[in-house]
């Protein structure tokens, strides 16, 4: 574990102890892992009413091409990330991964066209590298800037649209994934119709200087409370969405991961931008011809959770060993024990039967689909 | 009178048999829990030996035997409600009943005031 004292705090950390978070180390930052209402609380009242996460420790990246056209800044990124980054309008954006060259997953990100730049986020662990990696491919056609001076805190939940609605009306007229900028109290936020918990919300994108503001006066709403990591990560867990370093690395290709949605057809073989991104040649012969092993959801069949690292078998003495749990735990909506991990494409449908290895014991678990949650994003 | 040790663990000792339950600071810094697993009536423990496990929404802690001895019952309420640990750690959420090997063992641990200055 990193020591304390080198750990980088975002700008709401002050606001964070002052809510009386209990901190732990997070991705080189000091982060609120729960609230005094706790980890059950905090998740629940995200999927009723409406959460408020700190993700500021997320890397934002501007990507200006020197040519001032957006066609250009768009196909310099598609030579990263195995997606339709050209034919992304303005005011959207979409899920992206860079590979390597064996095509495994360097990160996950977010791409946004915001007209005359491309916007990213990234994840806080790799945002250094995920930078330097930008730089290196796109920096002779465009300036890449990690945006160092602004916070991201995530709307999330029910209630997200109608809290956020009472600062700008317009915001109903988004749709999922949509992206716009818009004064909240007087300050320039850019806001986008996204978030990584299954629930529809927001991912607002604020100055440093106006962050602890803005969250603040979010915080006022009655239907809005500050939510911890504790809880992002179960609500993405039941989500069914992938935490990079735990169910997705530079170990696991996109379609191992499940992750072909996020391939569009422009990219794939025989369309008219196919390949030419790290690790083209594996990844495109492991859509037309499948792989070894495969992401899926599992439901554990009691209640004891099943955590990351757990070793999964056919067989209840623990003799064929056919994959591993990625990330597991409970879910509190679900209200049962829930986990994602990887398994030989033999044993990857549905409903089919295996054993998870915890304490020396050999519990049963379903392989099941995923989400375990209905998403409702609004589209 | 309570007895602590440093791992968490109160006991409550009457005619060598000692109640153990996990304290209010460990049940706090756990965090809301979801899932108890306790051994079995019967079986023999070792002091720091893995007795049971807490699972919270996040992750799993083990609790350990305080003392050497026999577990002669155990508490299947938590195990129904975990929550019950949460809410009442020193009173209806008592993990297991041991029989101690030495009765006089649990002189050595903690006393209230030695276990309160350990968590500060």
């Amino acid at each position: 574990m990193e020591p304390i004292s080198r750990l980088k705090h975002t700008p709401l950390h002050a606001l964070h102890l002052s809510l009386g978070a209990r901190m732990v180390p997070f991705a080189g930052y000091e982060m609120p892992v729960q609230y005094p209402e706790g980890v059950l609380k905090e998740h629940l009242h995200t999927r009723a009413a409406a959460g408020l996460f700190d993700v500021s420790h997320m890397g934002q990246i501007a990507i200006r091409p020197k040519s001032g056209r957006i066609a250009d800044a768009a196909l310099a990124l598609e030579k990263l990330v195995p997606v339709d980054v050209l034919g992304l309008a303005e005011g959207r954006q979409r899920y992206g991964l860079f590979t390597n060259p064996e095509g495994g997953i360097l990160d996950d990100l977010m791409i946004a066209n915001r007209g005359d730049h491309l916007f990213l986020v990234v994840n806080a662990a790799c945002k250094d590298a995920d930078h330097a990696h930008l730089k290196d491919g796109l920096g002779d056609a465009c300036d890449v800037t990690l945006l160092d001076d602004r916070a991201l805190v995530a709307l999330q939940g029910p209630r997200a649209e109608a809290v956020l609605c009472e600062l700008w009306a317009d915001v109903a007229s988004m749709r999922f994934m949509d992206l716009a900028e818009a004064d909240l109290h007087d300050v320039a936020c850019i806001i986008s119709r996204s978030g990584y918990t299954g629930e529809d919300g927001f991912e607002i994108s604020i100055p440093t200087a106006s962050a602890v503001d803005v969250t603040q006066r979010l915080l006022e709403h009655p239907d809005v409370l500050a939510i911890g990591l504790g809880a992002r990560d179960s609500l993405r867990l039941e989500a069914g969405l992938c935490l990079y370093g735990n169910d997705i690395d530079t170990g696991t290709t996109p379609i191992e991961a499940a992750l072909e949605w996020a391939i569009q057809k422009s990219r794939r073989a025989g369309g008219e931008r196919a390949g030419g991104f790290p690790g083209a040649d594996r990844i495109l012969a492991e859509l037309a011809g499948g792989t070894d092993r495969r992401r899926v959801g599992l439901k554990p069949e009691g209640r004891a959770p099943v955590r990351g690292g757990a070793k999964l078998f056919t067989d209840p003495d623990g003799t064929v060993l056919v994959g591993s749990v990625t990330s597991g735990g409970f879910g509190p909506s679900v209200d049962c024990p829930v986990a994602m991990g990887y398994v030989e494409t033999a044993h990857a449908r549905n409903g089919t039967k295996l054993f998870a290895e915890v304490r020396g014991k050999y519990l049963p678990i379903t392989v099941s689909a995923l989400p375990f949650v209905k998403q409702t994003y609004k589209r | 009178m309570l007895k602590f040790t440093e791992e968490h663990e109160w006991l409550k000792v009457e005619g060598g048999v000692a109640t153990v339950g996990i304290t209010e600071h460990a049940a706090g810094q756990l965090g809301d829990l979801v899932f108890v697993e306790l051994p079995e009536s019967g079986v023999t423990f070792s002091k720091g030996d893995t007795a049971a496990t807490v699972e919270s929404v996040k992750a799993a802690s083990d609790v350990y035997c305080p003392l050497d001895g026999e577990i002669i019952e155990v508490n299947q309420a938590i195990v129904d409600d975990p929550s019950l640990v949460n809410s009442d750690p020193h009173g209806a959420a008592w993990f297991f009943k041991l029989k101690l090997a030495d009765p006089r063992s649990a002189d050595g641990l903690l006393d209230e005031a030695a276990y309160k200055e350990l968590v500060g």
